[in-house]
């Protein structure tokens, strides 16, 4: 036990990093987040790769990350804890992800609702100017459902 | 390093494994491919690194989004004349059920094969092929 004040984002960055099997297994960290947005990376690794010929990092891992940094820009968006799960979600892939280089992403969650989230966001090579893909996905709260159910 | 062509030919002769053993990607989620009816599916089969959520617990949206996208890459490459792997232009996903810690199964469609772009929704179930748990629309290109 210690005295030392709790840090709501390191906590958030240990649990995204450590505890979802998933991204821990893709080495995705939260670089930086506040109310509604959250920014992070994924390493540029071999095991990666979605294709052989040009060291081009899979799509699916842009997927993984975009998405897990909505999920967090909406969490951090709701007015109340709650879990949350992706109802639909749109990459555009703008140009293949520069190989030896970490896929950085960046989502903003633009519209809460009692029910749904709204977010939007981009991934680069560090340049947010020379984007590689752009997302769109919006989640849905867990919280509502369960309310109603405990009521019944 | 093995020419495309050849992983093609080779998985067009019964060798499955040709395919997603290509990817290194695909290797790491440990994608399968078989053909039932005719028709090419892929398979991501369960294991702990793929949750998303260890509460429920459920797998990864992105890890479901990964085994649509690759399917749809494994489809093009079995049933169309391209000899380069094909570009994805965008992907739209529905998630429609949570993912349960068990194994996934894909299927992809051709929708429309123009003559650079060809359209392919991919869909996704667990236990039962009529109860998908997610449903993907993308575009690809074919070549340049």
């Amino acid at each position: 036990m210690s005295d030392e004040p709790v840090d709501p984002k390191a906590t958030v960055k240990k649990f995204f990093a450590e505890q979802i099997p998933h991204q821990r297994e893709l080495g995705m960290e939260i670089l930086d987040l506040g109310r509604g947005w959250a920014s992070g990376q994924v390493p540029y690794r071999e095991d990666l790769i979605g294709n052989p010929y040009t060291k081009v990092i899979h799509g699916g891992v842009v997927t993984s990350l975009l998405d897990s940094l909505g999920g967090v820009a909406s969490a951090s968006s709701a007015k109340f804890g709650s879990g949350l799960a992706t109802l639909d979600l749109r990459i555009d892939y703008l140009r293949p992800s520069t190989p030896e280089q970490p896929v950085i992403g960046r989502v903003e969650c633009f519209k809460v609702t009692r029910n749904v989230a709204f977010t939007r966001g981009i991934a680069h090579n560090g340049d947010e100017n020379d984007p590689v893909a752009s997302m769109s996905a919006t989640y849905i709260f867990a919280t509502a459902r369960v309310a109603k159910e405990k009521s019944q | 390093m093995t020419s495309l062509r050849e992983r093609i030919a080779e998985a067009k002769g019964g060798n499955f494994e040709a395919l997603p053993t290509l990817l290194p990607y695909a290797r790491f989620l440990g994608l399968e491919l078989s053909v039932v009816d005719d028709d090419l599916v892929g398979k991501m089969p369960f294991k702990p690194p793929l949750i998303g959520n260890p509460m429920l617990p459920a797998l990864h949206g992105g890890a479901i989004g990964a085994l649509l996208e690759s399917t749809a890459v494994f489809k093009l490459l079995w049933s169309t004349e391209t000899e380069s792997l094909p570009k994805i232009i965008n992907i739209t996903i529905e998630y429609l059920r949570s993912g349960k810690p068990a194994d996934v199964h894909a299927q992809a469609f051709i929708t429309k094969h123009g003559r650079r772009v060809v359209n392919v929704r991919t869909e996704a179930w667990q236990t039962e092929r009529d109860r998908p748990i997610a449903i993907a629309h993308s575009h690809f290109l074919l070549s340049d």
